[in-house]
């Protein structure tokens, strides 16, 4: 291996470690807020650029219709005063839809508020209702929700996959797009607006506060059921951004969610499901990991990624306490 | 008055029921297999319109029962039961290999005949008790490398890489490309593999160009297909690029735009009818299908994958004719479904859409290269006849 090789495989590991890393403090934040792994988070981020190419071919995408059928059943659920925000937003996001057909930077900013909604409303619907429920049957609830939206992709957007025109074309050094630049700039970002957004707003504090406890956070009149959809909408916001950024390198299809969750999932693990960033870090050192073990052995490739969680798991294990519900 | 009435009414129907033959079909509608299945499916539906509309075979009515196996083995295997418990006559499909090899024990239990839809050459091969009531349709890996191995030699190319699929698919091929190459004088320099979902291969394209190779042939199928080759493009590969007749579809063009242009692919000839000469054999039967399915389905909607699905009914048609001559399904099921078995194995020179099917005790794929296999190129978007082998 000679250093070109070697810069390569780091740009690459970089790139891809870094979407990782968004996913992964995306199921953090939503794990220590609402104690939901959040597993369909690899299908709403492919939501986002599938949407959008719907969008720029001129036709209104299945998944505005799944997220306005979510949106229905919120409102029913909340009634009185609390059905104004899901109808509102239901009806805003069905008018920006129908004025983004065909026009890029609408449609845009229409795929991301799409999969914001959808996220929020799939807590709303889903999860608030058994907030009380145990770990296991939160995750069994995500499980059914990835495999549910894998299936609805499916059905929108067809088996095949699908690339967007990039935003920035073109190579900036050999081996790093500026497309990819943007993946980095956009990490860099959202990184230092989290750090911001939890150290210094109020909002984020009262985050940060349910995830810690609970029933203090409540007792102070922070509502638990507020802070999930934050949560879940800072997850989803991220989501959609990576997948729209990520689309034009890895050409989109409604497969493609699952393994980029998984990942992220496994420097979360790293990161002991609670630490930002460690999880970060984690999942740097899953994006190198892959870049390295592809050049080298690339038939064990996902064999070994995966085989990172047992010395993780081993050292949580030992160093676990007890379980706090 | 009125029991006798329902009673006369239920006998009447279960007669006109055991009329229809039930042709069993299971595909991949959805799933990762899906963009193969769907064509396969939509093929079937188009039948039996058509089926409906002529009134069947021999006189007697035909009634598919489609099946979705979602691209599982397992999903595929209880399809299966349970068309052999709703008493179908034969069993066509499914899409994927490794569904199809799961269904091979229980259609030989119950003696059903079955024409698989999928690529491998395990399907029927050996012909073994079990195989012995199996049959398929699409061209094995080891037809098409031979296409591509031919092609490779005949432009000089002396190192290859391969990079494929981690599954079955890729592994199929790897085995089969790599033999022939081998026998053929090639140096095989890298093989490499990667999963469908897979966000990047720079690891391993790398690797490849370390090597300096004069062709790459990825296999893949479908859109996956394309990241290899972009990439592949990207860090400034100049050599030749072949893919497998598994990127055959409209899609693989779609995504791929102008990084896989020139790509260089063996195919079924119906890909590129129009450009075959007159003297080829399928040329006709393929138009004849594209015409039908573009009828009811959208220009340009037709792929290679539901010309298996065509191609398997075109063999089941004559044979079921000839064994109702035999047998009769109403009163003994079990000797129709061995005599439409026999009545399969005894097809002889019949001109389907990817080649001409002669099948034999030994041969259950029954194609001959130089009929059933062309070289295609890109070229502006567009399939490209290269070459063909007769």
């Amino acid at each position: 291996m000679d250093a070109t090789i070697l810069s390569f495989l780091l740009l690459d590991g970089l790139q891809n470690g870094v979407v990782y890393g968004l996913l992964a403090l995306s199921l953090v934040l939503v794990f220590a807020v609402t104690r939901v792994i959040l597993v369909p988070i690899g299908e709403l981020l492919m939501f986002a650029p599938l949407s959008l190419v719907w969008l720029l071919e001129g036709k209104l995408p299945g998944t505005l219709w799944l997220a306005l059928a979510l949106g229905g059943a919120w409102a029913l659920m909340a009634r009185g005063r609390g059905a104004l925000l899901p109808l509102v937003g239901g009806v805003g996001l069905f008018l920006l839809f129908l004025l983004a057909k065909g026009v890029p930077p609408l449609a845009y900013l229409a795929a991301v508020l799409l999969v914001v909604y959808l996220g929020v409303a799939t807590y709303r619907v889903f999860f608030q209702p058994m907030r009380g429920a145990t770990v296991l049957s939160l995750l069994i609830m995500a499980v059914g929700l990835h495999v549910a939206y894998q299936g609805l992709g499916l059905v929108f957007f067809g088996p095949e996959q699908f690339r967007p025109a990039p935003l920035l074309s073109g190579e900036v050094v050999v081996g790093l797009s500026w497309q990819g630049v943007l993946v980095l700039l956009f990490a860099a970002l959202s990184l230092m607006a989290l750090y911001l957004f939890f150290r210094f707003s109020l909002f984020g504090k009262a985050l940060l506060a349910a995830a810690e406890n609970r029933l203090g956070a409540r007792l102070l009149g922070i509502r638990p059921e507020e802070a999930g959809m934050v949560a879940f909408g800072i997850a989803s916001l991220l989501a959609a951004f990576s997948g729209l950024l990520l689309a034009p390198l890895i050409n989109a299809a409604y497969f493609m969610g699952f393994m980029l969750g998984l990942k992220g999932f496994v420097a979360a693990i790293l990161g002991g499901l609670a630490s930002y960033p460690v999880a970060f870090l984690g999942a740097l050192l899953v994006g190198f990991f892959e870049s390295f073990t592809s050049f080298y052995a690339s038939a064990y490739k996902e064999a070994l990624v995966f085989l990172l969680l047992v010395p993780a798991l081993f050292y949580q294990s030992l160093r676990a306490r007890t379980v706090e519900e | 008055m009125k029991r006798w009435l329902v009673a006369l009414l239920v006998l009447g129907l279960s007669a006109l029921a055991q009329e229809a033959l039930k042709v069993g079909v299971v595909v991949s509608a959805t799933g990762p297999a899906a963009s193969l299945g769907i064509p396969e499916r939509n093929t079937f539906l188009m039948l039996q319109e058509m089926l409906d509309r002529t009134g069947g075979v021999a006189g007697r009515k035909v009634q598919f029962v489609i099946l979705d196996d979602a691209s599982d083995t397992t999903q595929a295997v209880r399809n299966t039961r349970r068309l052999v418990e709703e008493g179908v006559v034969a069993i066509i499909g499914t899409t994927t290999t490794p569904a199809s090899l799961g269904m091979i024990p229980v259609v030989a239990e119950a003696k059903v005949p079955m024409i698989s839809l999928a690529a491998s050459k395990d399907i029927i091969h050996p012909v073994d008790a079990q195989r012995f009531w199996v049959f398929k349709t699409p061209q094995t890996e080891e037809l098409m490398a031979r296409a591509i191995v031919a092609d490779m030699v005949a432009r000089g190319v002396k190192t290859v890489a391969y990079i494929g699929f981690n599954d079955a698919y890729g592994e199929g091929w790897a085995r089969f490309f790599e033999a022939e190459a081998k026998a053929k004088g090639l140096q095989v320099v890298a093989s490499e593999r990667y999963a469908r979902t897979d966000t990047s291969v720079t690891g391993q394209v790398l690797r490849i160009l370390a090597r300096r190779p004069d062709a790459v042939l990825i296999g893949a199928s479908g859109t996956p297909a394309v990241l290899p080759q972009r990439t592949l493009k990207e860090r400034g590969y100049a050599g030749l690029i072949y893919q497998t007749h598994g990127v055959a579809n409209p899609d693989f063009l779609r995504v791929g735009g102008k990084d896989v242009e020139g790509t260089l692919l063996p195919a079924g000839p119906i890909l590129v009818a129009e450009q075959l000469p007159g003297t080829f054999p399928s040329k006709r039967v393929a138009l004849d299908y594209i015409q039908r399915y573009e009828a009811k389905y959208g220009i340009g909607s037709y792929s290679t994958f539901g010309a298996h699905a065509w191609d398997a009914w075109l063999i089941l048609k004559p044979a079921l004719e000839r064994a109702l001559k035999r047998a009769d399904p109403a009163k003994d099921l079990a000797a129709f479904r061995a005599a439409l078995r026999d009545e399969i194995e005894a097809t002889r020179n019949l001109v389907a859409t990817h080649g001409v099917f002669t099948f034999s005790r030994e041969d259950h794929l029954g194609l001959r290269f130089e009929d059933a296999a062309v070289m295609v190129r890109v070229e502006n978007g567009r399939w490209k006849l290269e070459r063909i082998f007769r």
